[in-house]
């Protein structure tokens, strides 16, 4: 299934909503909008997971290469990530610093 | 079309030359060796001198069976070297290895085996081994898979720090061991993303240099023994058996099931960069894991057996290593290959050095005769890529061969010095006869290192391999039961003394002397010219139960047990204020070894010796005592060590001091705490000015300085 990402700005939030299977073939586009974000210079980026079904280690990759590429008073939320992904996150350690959230 | 694309499309070798197993592909680069992703493709180089043909083997990650095997076109071969770029591959999904044909025969040294999928000895990581500890299944012909790694991280403006040699405090320590227990309350225990969460420990802890035990991919359930007691199967916990030189180890990363093991081994050492913390890996050139005759098929056995191994004229190997093999590290294309390796790892993980188990076998020939100039340290030396980077020998090996002092340094390798360790720990158990050799091991081991300076001398008292600082006050015998080698393993020569109990005691003389015997080791250590190493958790008395080479136990004689950090508080906290005094006093980390010249400043000597009597050490086989005074250049303290490990106390008559200054008392070992330690800058004058009494088996330090009117 591809991945639709796409971008907006609620007041100091960018927000990043993907659906579809972030995997080797999809990351590229989310790294592209990493990439935007980051330049937004707002306090936070919210990532919507709520319809990521599958997420591959590319797409863990792509989540470090988030933590990576914005400053280091942002702060990156992941919303809404089915249990499977967001075990994936937990394991991965990267719940330490990336806010891991419900809703 | 984008810009990345349009440049893709300019590029010739982005296309396909030739079809193989259904597959499109070109000749690819000889060099970098291994698998490097290219346009459109991934380009693997292999290199092997006697193979009559070799065959790329590509698995759908995870799968028993390949998904492919491409044997190389003759054409793309040069020279001993195979190269071939694949297209269309998903990287990411993809594990691979190789079949080497050529001549089994093993009296020629040539032992290949096209049945056999052999790792790539340049793979970047290895899957297979991806969770610590997972019984693996054997029945598949391939373990140790080789994968494709993308050189993506993003360091941002990370560099290796280049702290200067005499100013570093190692701490050595094992990854999965520093936050296994328990009680560490990491989100991750026993990974590098557990270690990184003790970050602010290691910093306030004041250390500046963290040396990690192998990182290499290594198999821990290579061991096959059992605990005899327990049944419990034991591991190769310590790792000094590898089986991929260029991947950090899968089972030491939470992300090692998604193969980001590289990231977060990166993302570690970039935070502790950040803290101002070095990090040195422990690296083992000397052997690998495929051992003798009766070894395992890996990598190099199967590639290249004759090239990689010392063997003996009839083909069976030499085992200078003490563990079945023995690299062959001065033959040109394996001296190229540690180079690699050890470029590797500084370019790509920003690694700032390295510690050489048994370094000595580097400097033996292809027949194990010891160089005289061995070409490899001479390489490494003088590498560009590895030119700031710390360069430790263990200069010894298993066979014989013992360099302390004599390791061939081109100017920059500095050695672990054993010397040190035996001679200060024969000290702190009373032995008569050693008070003139502790002299010139606590002033930097000039007898070994005249011309190399003191920051050639890496002065430890405890290390992996052997006791535990706080076994090595409790136990006066090793207790390796637990190993299964019916306690025939590990050094019988330690220099310990239990104290008057063998192992844990209720007796609180005993347990008071054993604490007051920790921190005269670390009062020595700390005071010493040389690169002090602590061992992970003597600052908090970690014991290992007696047993001095827990290599196999990955359980809590191993493991850093936090709750330390409260119980023994009192230690901690000496040790913290020991490692700040140090970096309060130049004069202790000089690089130079004293002369005994008068520095004008002060009127007093760079070292001077002293026993009861001021400016009158007693040499004699019988003394127990020495006092050192160390002075500075410029306006520096003064600072004086008196160490007794005498059973009976003594009246010291300490030097006098110039220039209005007057003796402060940093530590007493023999003191109850608080008052055992100050914080430096912060001690207090002593009152009787010309005098002070130590205790028995005490160390005291002051510090010769003017009076602060607030104290």
């Amino acid at each position: 299934m591809p991945l639709s990402v796409s971008l907006s700005i609620e007041g100091d939030t960018t927000v990043i909503e993907l659906a579809g299977e972030l995997d080797a073939k999809t990351a590229p586009e989310f790294h592209q909008t990493i990439e935007k974000a980051a330049g937004h210079g707002t306090g936070t980026v919210e990532i919507r997971m709520a319809g990521v079904g599958y997420m591959a280690s590319a797409g863990l990759r792509s989540l470090v290469f988030a933590q990576q590429k914005v400053a280091d008073h942002v702060t990156i939320k992941v919303v809404g990530a089915i249990e499977p992904v967001s075990r994936t996150i937990r394991t991965a350690g990267l719940d330490r610093s990336i806010v891991l959230s419900d809703e | 079309m984008s810009e990345a694309q349009s440049e893709q499309v300019l590029r010739v070798d982005a296309y396909p030359t030739h079809e193989v197993g259904g597959y499109r592909v070109r000749a690819g680069k000889p060099f970098p060796f291994g698998a490097n992703v290219v346009p459109g493709g991934v380009s693997f180089s292999v290199f092997s001198d006697q193979a009559t043909s070799m065959t790329l083997v590509i698995f759908k990650r995870g799968e028993p069976e390949p998904m492919a095997e491409l044997e190389f076109p003759e054409e793309f071969r040069t020279g001993s070297v195979f190269a071939m770029t694949v297209f269309g591959l998903d990287h990411e999904n993809i594990e691979y290895g190789y079949r080497a044909d050529g001549p089994y025969d093993p009296v020629t040294g040539h032992r290949f085996d096209a049945r056999q999928v052999l790792s790539d000895p340049y793979a970047r990581l290895i899957a297979g081994r991806d969770v610590w500890g997972v019984e693996p299944d054997r029945s598949r012909g391939y373990q140790y898979r080789s994968r494709v790694c993308l050189q993506d991280f993003d360091w941002g403006d990370d560099t290796p720090l280049r702290l200067p040699a005499e100013d570093l405090v190692v701490y050595e320590t094992h990854v999965r061991g520093f936050t296994r227990h328990p009680s560490s309350q990491v989100t991750a225990p026993g990974t590098f993303a557990g270690l990184r969460e003790k970050i602010p420990y290691l910093k306030e802890l004041g250390i500046n240099c963290i040396e990690l035990l192998p990182v290499f991919e290594f198999d821990e359930s290579d061991n096959m023994r059992s605990n005899p007691e327990t049944g419990e199967h034991l591991f190769d916990y310590w790792g000094y058996n590898t089986v991929s030189f260029f991947a950090p180890k899968a089972g030491y990363a939470a992300t090692g099931r998604y193969g980001m093991q590289g990231d977060e081994f990166r993302t570690l050492i970039k935070d502790l960069h950040a803290a101002g913390i070095e990090v040195i890996l422990d690296v083992v050139f000397n052997h690998t894991a495929e051992g003798n005759e009766q070894g395992p098929t890996i990598s190099f056995k199967g590639l290249d057996n004759a090239t990689y191994y010392m063997l003996t004229p009839e083909g069976y190997y030499f085992n200078f290593s003490g563990t079945g093999n023995t690299v062959n590290c001065n033959h040109p294309v394996v001296r190229n290959f540690v180079l690699d390796c050890l470029r590797h790892w500084v370019a790509d993980y920003h690694i700032d050095g390295f510690r050489f188990d048994l370094a000595a076998i580097l400097g033996r020939a292809l027949d194990g005769t010891p160089l005289p100039n061995p070409p490899l340290l001479e390489l490494l030396a003088y590498d560009p890529v590895l030119r700031h980077t710390k360069l430790i020998a263990e200069a010894w090996d298993a066979g014989g061969l013992y360099e302390v002092g004599n390791f061939p340094a081109y100017g920059r390798w500095a050695e672990w010095n054993g010397k040190y360790r035996d001679t200060v720990r024969s000290f702190l158990k009373g032995d008569p006869g050693v008070t003139g050799e502790l002299a010139t091991r606590i002033a930097g081991s000039p007898d070994l290192y005249s011309s190399r300076g003191t920051s050639a001398s890496v002065n430890f008292l405890t290390a992996h391999d052997g006791f535990t600082l706080a076994d090595l006050v409790s136990y006066n015998d090793k207790h390796n039961e637990a190993n299964g080698e019916g306690n025939n393993d590990g050094a019988n020569d330690n220099n310990s003394w239990n104290c008057g109990a063998e192992g844990p005691t209720d007796d609180p003389e005993v347990n008071r002397l054993r604490l007051r015997q920790m921190k005269n080791a670390l009062a020595i250590l700390f005071t010493s010219q040389g690169i002090p190493m602590l061992l992970a958790g003597d600052e908090v008395a970690r014991t290992q139960q007696g047993n001095n080479n827990t290599y196999c136990q990955d359980n809590e004689l191993s493991w850093f047990d936090w709750s330390q950090v409260d119980d023994n508080a009192e230690l901690l906290r000496f040790t913290r204020e020991m490692i700040a005094f140090r970096g309060h006093h130049r004069e202790l980390r000089s690089t130079s070894h004293p002369t005994g010249q008068v520095r004008e400043s002060l009127g007093l000597p760079d070292i001077s010796w002293h026993g009861e009597r001021a400016w009158q050490p007693d040499w004699s086989a019988e003394s127990r005592l020495l006092a050192v005074a160390r002075c500075g250049t410029g306006d520096d303290d003064v600072v004086y060590v008196a160490m007794n490990s005498h059973w009976e106390p003594h009246d010291l008559e300490l030097p006098a001091l110039p220039h209005g200054r007057s003796w402060h008392l940093f530590a007493d070992t023999g003191a109850e705490a608080p008052h055992d330690i100050r914080t430096p800058g912060g001690e207090p004058e002593l009152e009787n000015a010309g005098k002070y009494l130590i205790g028995p088996r005490s160390v005291v330090i002051l510090v010769g300085r003017t009076p602060d009117p607030e104290l």
